[in-house]
């Protein structure tokens, strides 16, 4: 039985889409900033995205388990960012444009191996209900809180800590910043790249998981809708800082459920106009944070488009 | 691992080169060398441009490995075939441009830079660490600031303090003082000196400077195009033999004579320009300056105090925030039809970068100012190619623009010829005002008098020139009158006749 509860819906509903539709945005840019912050751009991680949910829905299909799904899709990451990095490692190899070939690859890839799962129903990941205190149903379905979602909030410090306190995180950052500095220290720069970019790809695959095992719960075409890409334009709005992408992934989730959530209190007009905010809320963002004037404080030295 | 420097000599290392050789291809680089460093000395290597200073460096740190030769660190033959060798044996360089990582912390860099860092590091205890080992130097730096931040004295002295905190007791400088005002390379280089002094280090530097070499040096080697020219005590030696090592016997174009005249009506005025760096920051501060027809102002200041900026504002590359740029009277915006009516050029630094279209042809580029108007252009749309490589053999003549053909990519010339190719075109046409910065940095002797001499005949034909320049002595030579650039506003202004080198010197490093 549903409560009403007014106006009050709108901004419950955003909540709840920040906590459900935002996960993917978490694991995706946090990959991306590991990728990037060694020096190497990766814009197939929207591919990585897709082949992950579709491996992941596939395996948890034949298997029955879930988590079995979760597993596969993130080593079919981890295999998709070792290929990018070691293409790039190439010399006069550009990483975007190998970046996009492998984006379109994967995503053609996973759309023709993922055809037979369109119609049959996996199982999907289990929630945690935080919501048990209230009585108000919809609180509850709110506050229902996938194990991936609190997984993805305990990433982004740890991240944050690895890359400031550990010998693993400045050589990371050190191959991104300058590559004659990593070069004189003995870092192999290819080396670094390949084992970060292979790191975020494996995160992107768990956060494609999410997309097919939990919500919205089914694998189609366009499951993804350029989520992989919005979140490679989070990393550069969060300045490269692994805590300003979780904050930056929750308002993305919540500006996604924007939509829905009038919807449901009968604001029924432009909503496709509406389902359209993240999208315009990322171009907002590279116009707000681009000047030719200016160069962006805490980007890594070497990040270029043009190598 | 401090096992990486166990066999480094625990005192100031001597260091013996003999014979070096170094070919790339047909080029001999450096052709017999030898050289002796004693142990605790302050030793220089002077040369020009390609004369071969920065190869015999990068042989002695394992960058090259020589093709003939042996190296010696305290009478012991040693071999040395990679950097990591170079440095096991207390060998360390500080270079040119700075190796610090500008987007990290001093204390990271540091940290970075020991062959060991440990899985998870402890900041408060390395940075006790650290503080401890600064506090028995002759010198500070603020560990937490981010390297970018600093201010190009201090990032020196990091530099130099990195290679002491690594063990490093050989030290090579290359060029050392060449981002630091007067007052700072004398306080660096004195400590440097007292630390030789004691026996602490030894030091071989790079330097073009004499002042430096007979303040601070012990000994000399001097290099001519990859040769061994001469060498010998700093007290035995006085500045002319020096220089005849260094260049021979060759005729310098002297530059041109100036013509006395009186400052003509004003040309370009400058009130009140205020503009941003890339990062946001203030870079020109309230700066206002006039300059007349028929005379020479020169801009000194060490680089990073917004003498690019303020080139880039009146080249049109970077928006003002706030003031009024006036030629002729007008307000002028630097656009492209603005430049023309007012009949402005311009020489930014790093003329290939800033204004030059690397893969395009010698013809194209001396073209781009006029490229679009008769001949060169019929209607404003169809380029005709004929008249632009006429023009642009006439120029090369003229200027002396050593190049294969017009139609050779500028990217293929050298510095110098890139430099007369722009000035060349920028000097072809009618001017009355010509903006210049840095035009000789990177270039050799007879280059270097040869665009002096092109400025000098500009400003006796009437051009108002504001010369923007890091190298003083540049300045002292060609202008008319003096300011000075400290954080973006100008500090002192005189007529270049009577300056006071000391006040100037203070005023660059802001007093």
């Amino acid at each position: 039985m549903q409560t009403d509860l007014g106006l009050w819906a709108v901004p419950l509903a955003m909540l709840a889409g920040a906590i459900r539709v935002s996960t993917p945005f978490i694991f995706v840019s946090l990959g991306e900033c590991l990728t990037e912050r060694s020096g190497r751009i990766n814009l197939g991680l929207e591919g990585t995205l897709v082949m992950g949910a579709m491996s992941a829905y596939g395996v948890a299909l034949q298997t029955g388990s879930p988590w079995a799904g979760v597993l596969v899709a993130g080593l079919i990451g981890l295999l998709l960012g070792g290929l990018h990095a070691a293409i790039c490692n190439l010399p006069r190899v550009n990483d975007i444009a190998t970046g996009i070939a492998l984006m379109l690859a994967a995503t053609g890839l996973a759309f023709f191996l993922g055809k037979p799962l369109v119609q049959p129903k996996a199982p999907n990941l289990s929630a945690v209900e935080l919501g048990w205190w209230s009585d108000i149903p919809q609180v509850r379905s709110a506050l229902q809180v996938n194990w991936l979602f609190v997984l993805g909030i305990v990433l982004a410090p740890a991240l944050w800590w690895a890359l400031r306190k550990t010998r693993w995180g400045l050589v990371v950052r050190l191959a991104g910043e300058s590559v004659d500095a990593a070069r004189a220290m003995g870092v192999s720069v290819a080396w670094v790249r390949l084992l970060a970019t292979a790191a975020g790809g494996f995160l992107s695959g768990i956060g494609g998981a999410f997309l097919s095992l939990y919500y919205p719960g089914s694998w189609n075409e366009g499951l993804s809708s350029g989520q992989g890409l919005m979140a490679v334009a989070l990393v550069i709005f969060a300045r490269w800082n692994p805590l300003r992408c979780l904050w930056a992934s929750l308002l993305f989730g919540a500006a996604g459920a924007i939509s829905p959530a009038l919807q449901s209190v009968g604001v029924t007009q432009g909503y496709y106009l509406f389902g359209a905010a993240p999208y315009v809320l990322t171009l907002a963002i590279m116009i707000i944070t681009c000047s030719p004037e200016r160069s962006l404080r805490g980007a890594p030295g070497e990040l270029g488009v043009t190598r | 691992m401090m096992a990486a420097n166990a066999h480094a000599p625990s005192g100031a290392p001597a260091l013996e080169v003999i014979g070096y050789s170094k070919r790339f291809g047909s080029f001999a680089a450096l052709d017999d060398v030898s050289m002796k460093v004693r142990s605790g000395s302050f030793h220089v290597l002077l040369g020009e441009n390609g004369a071969g200073k920065s190869t015999l460096v990068k042989c002695i740190m394992g960058y090259y490995t020589p093709d003939d030769g042996q190296i010696m660190i305290n009478n012991r033959e040693v071999e040395i075939g990679h950097p990591r060798q170079a440095h096991a044996h207390g060998l360390g360089m500080v270079y040119q441009h700075f190796t610090l990582v500008p987007n990290m912390t001093v204390l990271e860099n540091f940290l970075l830079s020991r062959p060991h860092v440990p899985a998870v590091v402890d900041w408060t205890r390395e940075r006790a660490e650290l503080e401890a080992f600064l506090a028995g130097m002759p010198f500070t730096v603020p560990l937490d600031s981010a390297v970018a931040d600093l201010a190009a004295g201090e990032k020196q002295k990091a530099e130099i303090l990195r290679q002491l905190y690594l063990q490093c007791r050989f030290i090579i400088l290359d060029e050392p003082t060449s981002v630091l005002t007067p007052g700072e390379a004398d306080e660096v280089l004195g400590t440097i000196k007292r630390m030789t002094r004691r026996g602490l280090i030894t030091v071989l530097m790079i330097t073009h400077k004499f002042r430096e070499v007979n303040a601070f040096a012990d000994a000399v080697t001097v290099l001519r195009r990859g040769r061994l020219a001469g060498a010998g005590k700093v007290a035995d030696l006085d500045n002319a033999a020096m220089a005849e090592m260094m260049i021979g016997h060759r005729d310098v174009k002297q530059a041109v004579d100036r013509v006395a005249r009186a400052a003509g009506t004003p040309v370009l005025e400058i009130d009140d320009l205020r503009a941003t760096d890339d990062s946001g920051q203030e870079a020109v501060d309230s700066l206002s300056l006039t300059v007349h027809a028929g005379e020479i102002v020169g801009i000194a200041g060490v680089s990073g105090n917004g003498q690019r900026e303020l080139i880039e504002v009146l080249g049109g590359q970077r928006h003002a925030v706030g003031g009024v740029v006036r030629v002729h009277g007008e307000a002028y915006g630097a656009t492209r039809a603005e430049m023309l009516r007012h009949k402005v050029a311009c020489l930014p630094e790093e003329p290939l970068r800033n204004a030059c279209v690397g893969h395009m042809s010698v013809a194209e580029n001396m073209a781009f100012r006029r490229f679009d108007q008769p001949p060169n252009a019929s209607g404003g749309i169809w380029l005709r190619r004929a008249p632009m490589r006429a023009a642009a053999r006439a120029l090369i003549e003229r200027y002396r623009v050593k190049t294969r053909s017009p139609d050779s990519p500028i990217a293929s010339l050298s510095g110098g010829n890139v430099q007369r190719a722009v000035l060349a075109r920028e000097l072809s046409g009618d001017v009355d005002l010509l903006i210049v910065a840095n035009p000789c940095f990177g270039l050799d002797f007879g280059a270097v008098a040869e665009i002096r001499a092109q400025i000098v005949a500009a400003r006796n034909r009437g051009v108002a020139v504001l010369l923007v320049s890091e190298d003083l002595d540049e300045i002292l030579e060609l202008a008319d009158r003096i300011a000075v650039i400290f954080e973006g506003r100008l500090r002192h202004e005189t007529a270049s006749c009577g300056a006071d080198i000391g006040v100037i010197g203070r005023a660059m490093a802001g007093h």
